[in-house]
Parts: C-alpha cells; sequence; structure tokens
C-alpha cells in the first residue's frame, strides 16, 4: 500500500487544468461579489438588520457595519488576484479569510454552495495553482512550471466529487423518492417557464425529476472520471445545473459547478482554453511551457500540505454523518443538517409567537418584524439554534427596558415537505434559559412520522 | 456506454409516459383566470361600492355642514359607518396605486390623534399629505370629530356651529378620502387590470405572490393585530381599549371586524363581491395542489378555521372597547382562533402555493 501511494504522490502531470481552474474559480468569485454588491444585498443583509445570528463558536464575527463594504472589496479584489495568479498565496489566504467571514457573520444566510466556496478556497491554499498560466509566474520564472504533482489537481476533483456524492445520497431518503417531495411543491410553481411549466404540473415528470436527479448526484463524478463518459457526463452537468438554475432561485451556483467541472477534462483541453485566452490578452503562453516538473519532492511544505489535506477529507468524509449521533428526524430537527451537503432536500416553512413573561405575571407577545427582517424571521422559524439565540436577545432587551426575570417562551408550528403544519417546540420551556450547545434539543417536540434513507 | 443511456432514456420516456393518473398536459391551473376573477369580481367592483359610499359621504357631508342639526349629524353617521364597512371589502388590496400612494394608512391608522386634530383646528391650518398627519385623517379622524369632541350630541352640533375650522377639516378628510380613492379606482379602470391579470407568472414580483403577500401582511398585522390583538393587549399585557376601532362611536367595532373577517373570507374562496357567484381562488388553486401532492385538504382546514373565528366574534358585545375590559377572554379567545390561521396560511398555504418571502438566494435548507 504504502509504496503504491508513494508512487502515486511522485506522479506529475500538466499543469495546465488547476491553472485554468484557478482563472474560472477568481473570475467567478469576482463576478459573485459584483452581482451580490449591486443587487443592494450587502446592506439588505449585513447592515440594516439590528440583530445577527452567529454561528456557535463564531460569536465575535460580526458585520462591520459600513466598513462591511470595505470586507466585500477585499474578498472581490483577492477574488481578480486569485484569477490573475498574482501574489497567488497571499490573495487565495484573503479569499479564503474574508468570504469565510462574510459567511460566518449571520447564518440566516446560510447556503450549501457559499460552504462549497469556503472549503475549496481552503483547498487551494495548499495548491500550487499559479505554477502555469499566472502573473507570478511570469515576473519570476523560477516559479513556473509546466507539471505539477497530479494530486493537487486530483484534491478539487475529490471535493467536488464529495459534494455530488454526499448531495446524491441525501436524497436516498423516502420524501424524495417516493413522495417526491419537495419536488412536489416546488415544480407546480413553476407553471410559468416556457415549455415545460405545464409539463411539471405532471406526477410523472416530478417523479422524473427526483430519480434523475439522485442519480445524477450520486454518478456524475463517476462518470466524469472515465474518459469515454466524460463527454456525456460534461453535457448532463450542463443540462443539470441550467435547469436547476431555471427552476430555483440559487444564484451563480449552476454556473460555478459548470464551469468548476471541466476539472476533469484533459490537459489537451485546458491547453486549447488557455490558448485562447492567451490570444484575447494578446501574449505568448508558451513562456510557461518549460518542461519543467514541480514535485512532491521540491514543491516547499509539501508534507504539511499534504497533511492538512489528508485530515480535511477525512474531515468531509465523516463530518456528514454526525446526524446519526442525534435522536429524532435529522430532517425536524436539524440536528448535524448544515455542512453536509443536503441541497433543495426539504421545503421547509414555520411561524414563530414569542410570548414574554415577567417576574411581576405580565406577558404579551414579540412582534418579530420589530427585530428581525422578513428573510431572518422565516429561518429563524424552521430552525431551533435560531430560536434560542434570538430569546436569549429578546430576554437581554426586555431586561434593558425594565421588566425583571424575563422568560421566553415560543408558541411555533412548522410545516416540513407538504405535511400539515405541527407543534415544533415545547411551549413551556423557557427558551432563554436554555443553553445553545451541541447536545441534543430534547425541547424540540417529536416529528411524530417517520423518513425513512439515509 | 452509449447503450445504457438509450435505456435509461427510453426507460424514462416510457416510466413517464406508463403512470397516467396525474392530470394531463395543459391540465395546469389557469392563474390568469383566477386574477381576472379577483379583479373583475371582487377588487374592482368593491373598490366601485366604496367609492360609490364615499360619494354618499360626501353628500352627508355638505349637507351637515350647510345646515348643522342633530338630524344631520345622524345622517352623517350613518353615511360614514356604510362607508367604513365598505372600506373594510378593500383594505387588504394594497397593490399597484393604493401600494404607491399607502391607501390603508391615509384611510384607518387608529387610534387618531385627538390631539393633533385639535391643535390643526385650532390653529387653522393642517396638511393632510404628510406623513406624519396619517393618524389625524380617514375614518378614524371623522369617528372623533363626529362621536367625540363633545359628550352629547348637542354639544359637537354646537361646536360645528360655532368654529368653522371644524366644518373646513370635516370636509377636507372627506375630500382626501374620496381623492386618494378616485386615484386607486381610476388606475384599476384604465390599465392597471390588464396589468395585474397578465403578470400571471411565478416570480416574486408576480401578482399572485404579491396579492398573496399583501393579504397576509393585512391578516396579520391590520386585521389579526390592529383590530384585535392590539386591544386586547396581546402584545402588551394589558387590554388597551382605547386602541380599538371606531373608538369614538363605541358601538360599531364588531360591525366592522364582521364584515373585515368576511371579507377574507371571501377572498379566500372567490366569492364575487355583491352576488353568490364563485370563481377561481386561493381555496380552488390550493385544492388542484393538492391533486398533485396528495397532501392535506388545505383549504378545508382553512375554511373551518375561519368559521371557528367568525363563531367566536359571535360571542363578543358590540363595543369591543368595553369587550376587553369586560371579559377580555372572549376577545383572547377570538384572537387565538384568528391566529391559528395564520399558521394555516402562512406555514401550510405558503408552503403549497410556493410563496416566495422575500428576493434572495436560498438552497431549500
Amino acid at each position: 500500500m504504502w509504496p503504491r501511494i508513494q508512487t502515486y504522490l511522485a506522479e506529475t502531470t500538466q499543469a495546465a487544468p488547476l491553472a485554468a481552474f484557478r482563472v474560472f474559480f477568481g473570475v467567478m468569485m469576482l463576478a459573485s461579489v459584483i452581482r451580490f454588491w449591486s443587487y443592494g444585498w450587502i446592506k439588505k443583509l449585513y447592515i440594516d438588520p439590528a440583530f445577527f445570528f452567529s454561528y456557535y463558536g463564531f460569536e465575535f464575527v460580526k458585520p462591520l457595519g459600513v466598513f462591511t463594504y470595505g470586507l466585500f472589496a477585499i474578498c472581490g479584489l483577492a477574488a481578480l488576484m486569485v484569477a490573475l495568479g498574482y501574489r497567488y498565496r497571499l490573495a487565495i489566504i484573503t479569499f479564503f479569510l474574508s468570504f469565510t467571514y462574510i459567511e460566518l457573520m449571520d447564518k440566516t444566510t446560510y447556503l450549501n454552495h457559499y460552504y462549497f466556496i469556503s472549503v475549496l478556497s481552503f483547498v487551494m491554499i495548499f495548491l500550487p495553482a499559479n505554477a502555469y498560466f499566472s502573473l507570478d509566474a511570469r515576473r519570476n520564472p523560477s516559479l513556473a512550471f509546466q507539471y505539477i504533482p497530479r494530486w493537487s489537481i486530483d484534491a478539487v476533483k475529490l471535493l467536488l466529487g464529495i459534494v455530488y456524492f454526499y448531495a446524491g445520497l441525501a436524497k436516498l431518503n423516502s420524501d424524495w423518492l417516493i413522495e417526491a417531495m419537495p419536488l412536489s411543491i416546488w415544480l407546480p410553481s413553476k407553471y410559468s417557464l416556457p415549455i415545460i411549466g405545464d409539463l411539471l404540473q405532471v406526477k410523472s415528470v416530478i417523479y422524473l425529476f427526483s430519480w434523475g436527479g439522485a442519480f445524477f448526484d450520486l454518478s456524475i463524478a463517476f462518470l466524469l472520471l472515465i474518459p469515454r463518459t466524460r463527454v456525456v457526463a460534461y453535457i448532463l452537468v450542463v443540462v443539470f445545473h441550467l435547469l436547476t438554475g431555471v427552476l430555483f432561485p440559487i444564484g451563480m451556483f449552476p454556473y460555478i459547478m459548470i464551469v468548476s467541472a471541466t476539472i476533469f477534462f484533459s490537459a489537451q483541453f485546458h491547453l486549447g482554453i488557455l490558448g485562447y485566452m492567451s490570444k484575447i490578452f494578446r501574449f505568448v503562453p508558451s513562456v510557461f511551457d518549460n518542461g519543467k516538473s514541480l514535485t512532491t519532492t521540491t514543491l516547499q511544505w509539501s508534507h504539511q500540505r499534504l497533511a492538512i489535506l489528508a485530515l480535511f477529507f477525512f474531515f468531509q468524509i465523516v463530518f456528514p454523518f454526525r446526524y446519526l449521533a442525534y435522536p429524532g428526524e435529522l430532517f425536524w430537527t436539524e440536528q448535524g443538517y448544515r455542512f453536509s451537503w443536503r441541497v433543495m432536500l426539504m421545503e421547509k416553512a414555520g411561524h414563530a409567537t414569542f410570548k414574554v413573561a415577567s417576574e411581576d405575571g405580565k406577558q404579551f407577545y414579540v412582534d418579530n418584524s420589530q427585530f428581525l427582517t422578513a428573510f431572518q424571521e422565516k429561518q429563524m422559524a424552521t430552525q431551533p439554534d435560531f430560536m434560542v439565540q434570538y430569546a436569549t436577545h429578546l430576554k437581554k432587551h426586555f431586561e434593558n427596558t425594565g421588566l425583571n426575570n424575563v422568560a421566553i417562551y415560543v408558541e411555533s408550528y412548522v410545516a416540513l415537505n407538504g405535511r400539515k403544519s405541527r407543534p415544533y417546540i415545547d411551549p413551556a420551556v423557557n427558551l432563554a434559559a436554555v443553553n445553545d450547545s451541541f447536545k441534543p434539543k430534547t425541547w424540540i417536540l417529536p416529528f411524530d412520522d417517520k423518513i425513512k434513507g439515509l | 456506454m452509449k447503450k445504457i443511456w438509450f435505456v435509461l432514456l427510453i426507460s424514462s420516456i416510457a416510466y413517464s409516459c406508463g403512470e397516467d393518473d396525474g392530470p394531463s398536459i395543459g391540465d395546469n391551473f389557469d392563474r390568469g383566470t383566477m386574477l381576472g376573477n379577483w379583479a373583475d369580481n371582487i377588487i374592482v367592483p368593491a373598490y366601485q361600492a366604496y367609492a360609490s359610499d364615499l360619494s354618499a359621504l360626501s353628500s352627508a357631508t355638505n349637507t351637515f355642514v350647510g345646515d348643522i342639526n342633530e338630524t344631520n349629524l345622524s345622517n352623517l353617521r350613518a353615511a360614514w359607518l356604510q362607508a367604513y364597512t365598505s372600506w373594510q371589502r378593500v383594505s387588504m388590496f394594497e397593490i399597484g396605486r393604493a401600494e404607491t400612494i399607502t391607501l390603508r394608512d391615509f384611510t384607518n391608522i387608529f387610534p387618531t390623534s385627538a390631539a393633533s386634530i385639535d391643535a390643526s383646528i385650532t390653529s387653522g391650518s393642517w396638511n393632510l399629505e404628510l406623513p406624519s398627519s396619517r393618524d389625524q385623517q380617514g375614518f378614524p379622524a371623522m369617528d372623533y370629530l363626529l362621536h367625540g369632541i363633545d359628550v352629547s350630541d348637542a354639544g359637537i352640533v354646537t361646536k360645528f356651529q360655532n368654529d368653522q375650522n371644524y366644518q373646513t377639516y370635516l370636509q377636507d378628510i372627506v375630500a382626501r378620502l374620496i381623492d386618494l380613492t378616485d386615484q386607486v379606482v381610476d388606475d384599476w379602470q384604465n390599465g392597471y387590470r390588464d396589468e395585474f391579470v397578465g403578470n400571471d407568472g411565478s416570480s416574486a414580483s408576480s401578482s399572485v405572490n404579491k396579492m398573496v403577500n399583501d393579504y397576509m401582511f393585512y391578516y396579520e398585522k391590520a386585521f389579526r393585530a390592529g383590530k384585535v390583538g392590539i386591544p386586547a393587549g396581546v402584545f402588551s399585557g394589558s387590554p388597551l381599549s382605547d386602541r380599538v376601532e371606531a373608538f369614538y362611536a363605541q358601538d360599531v367595532s364588531k360591525v366592522l371586524f364582521d364584515e373585515a373577517l368576511q371579507a377574507t373570507i371571501d377572498f379566500f374562496i372567490g366569492k364575487h363581491f355583491g352576488n353568490t357567484g364563485q370563481g377561481e381562488s386561493l381555496k380552488s388553486y390550493l385544492d388542484f395542489l393538492q391533486t398533485i401532492s396528495d397532501g392535506e385538504n388545505l383549504s378545508d382546514l382553512i375554511n373551518s378555521q375561519f368559521l371557528e373565528a367568525q363563531s367566536a366574534s359571535g360571542n363578543l358585545q358590540n363595543n369591543f372597547s368595553e369587550a376587553v375590559e369586560n371579559n377580555n377572554t372572549l376577545m383572547l379567545g377570538l384572537y387565538d382562533e384568528l391566529q391559528a390561521n395564520v399558521v394555516l396560511l402562512k406555514v401550510d398555504m405558503f408552503q403549497a402555493l410556493s410563496i416566495q418571502v422575500d428576493f434572495v438566494d436560498a438552497d431549500g435548507d
């Protein structure tokens, strides 16, 4: 085993695919930042709200007021530098830190694809993506290499593979496969799409989308790996992601995935793309074709890099299964739900009314819109950890207004994947006295239904 | 490998054709028809009826100002109540021009600011177009002028007789109600109707999405909280008996509430304004979607919850101000019934209709 691993680690390959990936990634990220900014979402999501939901252990990460714009500017600039391969190490670390900071500011905006960007940029810190087709390599020929260790490209493929495969595993449950939920809710609401709008009302079409989606996610990484199926697989990637882009409000994600999946293509393909790019920017790409190899032995800190990547991938493979340690239905309690590539899996809606009770017997209900934006309220109403944070905030607020020993109760209802709404949180529990932790939340009422499967 | 793809393609086509229990292509629920029913049979007729009651209110105002006596005051009050009742039929339709001019805020913000009205009348100058003057106009301001400026009818008549500013203020707020309403009616009749019905897509800015959000906003804020929750002290801990609708008239808050409740029900089931006809509605839309999702019969649940609210309201006395002081338990009971439908509407119905709350990326988790 060990000799085989050593042989593998010693293998080198053309640097072009990773270089092209770096350019694509940087450009897409720059576009994402510009898009986010132009929609006014920085103000709407990070400046306007009066309260922010922190991630456990990251309570110190808060929006920076008007300086939040500066944070986005730094993030966009870093993305541009990544694309150009200019001071790459500094650029990718800055990008990872600024992007991750942005995502940690308020978990209301949690999206799997933002998490994907964070972890992908983390991985890229350890890859020699500036060895080829970069300003770094152009300015300093000693940094230029035509060949790089094979594992540095495979790391990206592995991460993409995990994302797809785990997203597929998460779909292997009775709601998705047997009830065709939540697509039975989402697809009919897209009635006004040209051509397919009417089809989306048809039950068998909805089942086809459900099963097709699961099949796609589980198999696509393998189909992309096999040279014979690669072209067909890539066409499927394009069709699948464009379709999801038309059907769902998922922003840049489909395009990021379509572009990222090109990493599976051959070096020849990427040399073609880079050649085309160099024509546009009028320089001769052959300056990078110096025949030099960067190997695992010559790459600085390569053992440390490999150790970190190995730990990272071990974490990625194990962490999504942490839900098994919790009692109850995962979709209902959401204990261990996030950071596990559970994408587009459920339609969950809720309504939570908070009751304030003070020592002297005074009781009244809270108007959530006084404290939260509509988007925050929507996310809060279906996620228990949000409710605890909000309750703690309410207690502090009302004790500052002169009430003593405030207790906060919630009357909440949640509907999951088309089931009728039912009580969600034990209304007799004082949420302001609950300590949020990774321990099972015993005050979530039982789901009283069974979703079978993974 | 190509063979595998071929087999997959064929089997998926066979699969989709084989299972023939769903509605066939073309059986799509027609949102355009629903929007047409809302516009042509509910919204526009209700606005027209309201506008006509406002013009009767204007005549009664002029009659009263022309000859200030208790009989004309009594007639004016009746016209006020009639128009106020008609208003309950249109208040929820804060869309289009009504949304632009914030019709509801200028028509029915209560409690009215009696002190500001007194101050304006004393000074002889006022500007009803200022956003800060919202609580000094509309029906609640008239309520104060016609019922609250003196304890006796004779006293009210005397005040109007002795101070021209009372008369002008009264005429001004009636004229303002008419001006605002005419803008909305004109807009519906000259182009907005077609725009509204034509915008039958599924985006966040589509008519169905906006109207359902507006309906829900009205139901939660103006209706549930404004008419019942706030006076019953749901948000403050103790009853606030001066926060009821039509506080000065005393015994009509229940009439207004009942009309508003009936209007929200009629909109839900698509019942035509002023006759017994019925058309496509949220109810029939939910019923259609249920055939796809095999979910709960939501429309029945919502309907019966509406009936619960109606029966809870039946136990209340006409004067909500007294109701919250004498037996607030009944009022809180009504609130609970209304609240139960917030859950059914905002959670279950929104989920079934896949209504978007806001325009922002979300991948469904």
